[in-house]
């Protein structure tokens, strides 16, 4: 899922200060799982913009709802229902739904309220990791399964890069070293072979490098 | 003049059990703070943090919360769960920039004891030198 986390108060609080009504709009989908922004992140900030305008000694009007998504258009549309109950809008879902808000409402203005940070999950409560960066060229059936673009510091191919210590990253002593778990993996599988291939220079386009991605599925387009 | 701050105490069940036997009266002979108000709730676990802003928006001056010492929980983990929701709400309140001090958790033994009173009574004096919620803005 993607991760994110909330921004501090204070921004949040800060960029809707010219607003006397603000309608707080959560997400069902990711943030909600990484509690990040759904239900009751909603809950939490809309209490907490209250306050910070009462602090400022304004009054502030807020809304607080929560979409299935924000990453589709028809969830979006039903941000309608509010039409003229707000001055600005504050989104809890990933950068994507802030996105989408700006693309499909030209004459609402809408401020992020989370940090997207990573795609990641999360292997005990409350801590959440990122396994993957979307780099859109996948190679782990190479790597056991294992993602060197998003769990290597230095993102290498033909990884470890000789610095790691007991397992440990050489840049982060609290990260494991993921090549290392990449050799010991194969090994297991008796697949050093390929291990032993050289990857490549990669052409780091599909990553983003060669500007905004875009899948288009012809069997789906009417 | 003298400040009195609207404090609202969060407690759990158990450790207020004997307090609340008392009845008003003989929680105030006991020295029980006449502007604190008991939100009794079955456990510590079932605390919101949306409970302890709504306190704020509604104009407490502090908040206190009350349960059971971490490792004697009557429910195992209800009161660590509580003390976790509480420094949600210190670290809200630094965001907002205001004093964390505001609100605070307190580990008692369960049952009436004087320390309940006593938590409740430097609660009252903390939140006297602090002065009135800043988010009272507009009524200040
Ligand atoms: S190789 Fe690319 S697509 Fe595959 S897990 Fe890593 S970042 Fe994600
Ligand atoms: S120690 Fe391992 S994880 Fe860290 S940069 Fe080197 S190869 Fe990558």
């Amino acid at each position: 899922m993607i991760i994110a986390e909330r921004k501090p108060v204070n921004e949040i609080v800060e960029m809707v200060k010219d607003a006397k009504r603000v309608l707080v709009l959560g997400c069902r989908g990711c943030v909600s799982v990484c509690s990040a922004g759904g239900e009751r992140e909603v809950e939490l900030l809309s209490s907490l913009i209250r306050l910070g305008k009462q602090k400022q000694g304004q009054k502030a009007e807020v809304i607080g709802a929560t979409l299935v998504r924000q990453c589709d258009k028809e969830y979006v549309d039903e941000i309608d229902q509010w039409q003229g109950r707000y001055d600005a809008i504050v989104s809890m879902a990933c950068g994507v739904g802030v996105n989408f808000i700006a693309n499909l409402r030209p004459n609402d203005q809408v401020f992020p309220a989370v940090n997207t940070t990573s795609f990641g999950g999360s292997a005990e409560q409350g801590v959440w990791s990122e396994q993957c960066a979307g780099c859109g060229d996948c190679v782990l059936h190479l790597t056991g399964g294992l993602c060197p673009v998003a769990r290597c510091a230095k993102s290498l191919m033909n990884g470890p890069c000789g610095g790691s210590v007991e397992g440990r990253c050489e840049i982060h002593q609290e990260v494991p070293c993921i090549w290392q778990f990449i050799h010991e993996r194969l090994n297991r599988f008796e697949r050093r072979q390929d291990l032993e291939r050289v990857a490549p220079i990669r052409d780091w386009r599909s990553a983003g490098h060669g500007g905004p991605r875009k899948t288009v599925r012809d069997d789906l387009t009417v | 003049m003298a400040f009195t701050p609207d404090i609202q105490v969060f407690c759990c069940h158990y450790t207020s059990q004997q307090a609340l036997a008392e009845g008003p009266e003989g929680l105030a002979a006991d020295g029980f703070p006449a502007n604190a108000t008991i939100n009794r709730l079955v456990c510590g676990g079932k605390l919101k943090v949306s409970s302890l802003l709504a306190a704020f928006e509604q104009g407490a001056d502090g908040v206190c919360v009350i349960g059971c010492r971490p490792d004697e929980c009557h429910n195992l983990m209800g009161s660590q769960r509580a003390a976790r929701r509480v420094l949600a709400v210190k670290k809200a309140l630094e965001e907002l920039e205001v004093e964390p001090e505001r609100v605070a958790m307190f580990h008692l033994e369960r049952g009436f004891h004087p320390e309940f009173v006593r938590v409740t009574q430097e609660m009252n004096e903390k939140l006297q030198q602090l002065g009135p919620s800043p988010f009272k803005g507009e009524k200040r």
